[in-house]
């Protein structure tokens, strides 16, 4: 407790920082700040030099042309990019304050604070409730809260009342949209502080979609979240703050290197971005 | 000009043979897999069956000085001779059984931890030498084998660690034929695990489970059908290993006391059947021919048990996802 509290001081002088370098105006806390974030992959630098915060209780949108290295840098924001052995991170990234990659950090304890939705549902084969306990299970939480942590995890993610006759059901059975709302409980059963959503709605049709924006948007009050998307519509939708990437060739490597353009508020990333890029990105007319 | 539909539209007949040309032929070959399966399994129930109706009347020639006419009961003797028409199976029975548990408990441990480590923690270049490696290990003919569990298992291992043992004993022909199947178990393991999409991979780790736990909870139930698969191919093997047995167990002369203790020596059905017909007991008497096949109709049910045992086990796993 008081490590954290600690870290909310470090934290408010980053937001100074951040403010004056990013020209934008705080909204509130940040919960991760970037700072001039490199990942490679073996020699190969996939992104370069990210410096952006992650604001408390908002929504975080990453855009961008496919390979810009969006879903690089947000699985370096929990560590799941430590699961690619030739996967490494230069620069600091860090959650309330502390350094993610600093040496006394469990990436384990990471992913726990930090929970993942992927593009893909993934539910476990496993019963839908199973699905949910799993991460109360290893993280400890006693048997005696499960039933209440799965209903109110199902509800959070608005399925409880599709799934809730058929607990024991396997997950396989349900649909798309309803298997990507599981995945979504499943990671707020863990009770995390930040989601990270890579592209959760593209395997998704229009009204799954929806349903999922709408819970994203009732998720905020209690969650930061990050996504990604490739749907401008969805990231103008959801997102109170933007960050634009683009790739460039690399005049060292001569490989095409991911970088942010821009990062601002979503009104004005998409009615006044200050960079040409991205105006071009958003209004649908590339290079 | 337009085409002319009809032409278009035809059908070709000598496409439609070859088409029911290469439906026959395939046809052909089920059937022909099939009806050799049948007539093996019926050469077995018949000969099996001259067996006991040979032993329930017996002749002169069936009759034993020392034990007098043969009956059901020698079934039940305390030894294996058909020379003297001393069929206890049992002996046989508990030879088998005993080698398989021997074999599967050092085999299933090793195999499945080789497989774990394979699957989930070894990278990709170790994987890519270790995994042929095992598969050349898995075709290392079970002669060698036999004569190295006799040879140097059983006086480096079995018999110092157990000073009352004998050269051959059943310990050491269960450890060898254990050896023949860790490759087996392993490679068969590996290949269902590395089928389980990374995708439960990941989403166990994001959810904050370490490695063990993923592989525990998530890797291993998935894979459960294909774990089931290869410890059923290894204890297959195992009770079907003739070789290891009959050089390292030590029944010589197609005979073997009934015993529970492994540090004894033994036989199994297949050493048994192996040594009935290679032996001279063959031609002794047709009675003890036909007990041959007797062993190779038990050796068979327990099979079939085992594998529709296995079956059920896998439906009723899967079902509870
Ligand atoms: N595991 C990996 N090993 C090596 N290179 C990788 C790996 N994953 C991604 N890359 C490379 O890193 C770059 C960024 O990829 P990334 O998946 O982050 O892009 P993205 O912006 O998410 O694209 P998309 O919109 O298509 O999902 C690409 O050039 C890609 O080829
Ligand atoms: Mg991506």
């Amino acid at each position: 407790m008081t490590e954290q509290s600690s870290s909310r001081i470090d934290q408010s002088a980053a937001v100074a920082g951040y403010a004056s370098a990013l020209d934008v105006e705080p909204k509130g806390p940040t919960v991760m700040n970037l700072d001039q974030v490199s990942v490679y992959y073996g020699d190969f630098r996939a992104v370069r030099d990210v410096t952006m915060p992650v604001y408390e209780h908002e929504i975080t949108a990453m855009i961008g042309p496919s390979g810009c290295g969006k879903s690089t840098v947000l699985r370096s924001l929990n560590r799941m990019n430590d699961l690619i052995p030739t996967a490494r991170v230069e620069g600091s990234i860090s959650y309330m304050g502390v350094d993610l990659y600093g040496p006394n950090v469990d990436p384990v304890e990471v992913r726990r604070r930090i929970g993942m939705v992927f593009q893909k549902p993934n539910p476990f084969p496993k019963s839908i409730r199973e699905n949910i306990t799993y991460g109360p299970k290893i993280a400890g939480i006693a048997k005696s809260e499960w039933p209440a942590l799965v209903e109110s995890s199902l509800r959070s993610a608005a399925i409880w009342d599709e799934v809730k006759d058929r607990l024991d059901d396997s997950a396989l059975g349900l649909s798309g949209g309803q298997q990507q709302r599981l995945c979504i409980a499943r990671a707020i059963a863990t009770k995390p502080d930040v989601l990270l959503m890579d592209e959760p709605c593209s395997a998704l049709d229009p009204i799954a979609t929806g349903r999922i924006e709408d819970l994203m948007q009732q998720l905020k009050d209690e969650y930061s979240i990050v996504i990604v998307t490739h749907n401008m519509q969805q990231a103008a939708r959801v997102s109170d703050h933007c960050a634009f990437f683009t790739t460039e060739v690399d005049a060292d490597s001569e490989r095409r290197t991911g970088q942010l353009v821009e990062f601002s508020e979503t009104t004005r990333i998409f009615s006044n971005p200050s960079d040409e890029r991205t105006e071009n990105y958003v209004t649908g007319r590339f290079g | 000009m337009a085409p002319n539909p009809e032409r278009l539209l035809r059908a070709n007949p000598r496409r439609q043979l070859k088409e029911r040309l290469v439906k026959a032929l395939v046809a052909a070959a089920a059937l022909l897999s099939v009806l050799i399966s049948i007539a093996i399994v019926a050469s077995l129930v018949v000969r099996a069956l001259q067996f006991v109706t040979g032993l329930m009347a017996p002749t002169a020639d069936t009759m034993d000085e020392a034990t007098g006419p043969v009956s059901l009961w020698n079934l039940v003797a305390d030894q294996w001779a058909p020379r003297f028409f001393e069929f206890g199976i049992g002996t046989l029975i508990v030879g088998s059984l005993l080698v398989t548990v021997i074999a599967m408990a050092l085999a299933t441990p090793i195999g499945l931890g080789a497989a774990i480590y394979l699957s989930e923690y070894a990278d990709a270049r170790v994987r890519r030498i270790v995994k042929p490696i095992l598969e050349v290990l898995a075709g290392i003919p079970s002669v060698v084998l036999g004569f190295f569990a006799l040879r140097w298992i059983s006086p480096n291992l079995v018999q110092v660690i157990f000073p009352s043992a004998g050269g051959q004993n059943l310990l050491a022909a269960g450890l060898g034929v254990g050896l023949l199947t860790i490759p087996l178990i392993a490679s068969i393991s590996e290949d269902a695990m590395a089928s389980v999409p990374d995708a439960l991979r990941q989403a166990s780790a994001g959810l904050g489970a370490r490695k063990r736990r993923t592989t525990l909870s998530v890797v291993l139930p998935a894979a459960v059908s294909g774990l089931v698969a290869a410890l059923i191919v290894a204890v297959s093997r195992a009770i079907g290993e003739t070789m290891v047995v009959f050089l390292a167990a030590g029944a010589s002369g197609n005979s073997a006391q009934f015993t529970a203790n492994p540090l004894d020596r033994g036989s199994t059905m297949t050493a048994a059947m192996a040594s009935q017909a290679s032996g001279t007991d063959g031609t002794i008497s047709e009675l003890g021919f036909n007990s041959l096949f007797f062993v190779g109709f038990v050796l068979f049910v327990i099979t079939l048990l085992l594998n529709l045992l296995a079956d059920r086990f896998v439906r009723r796993v899967r079902q509870s996802y």
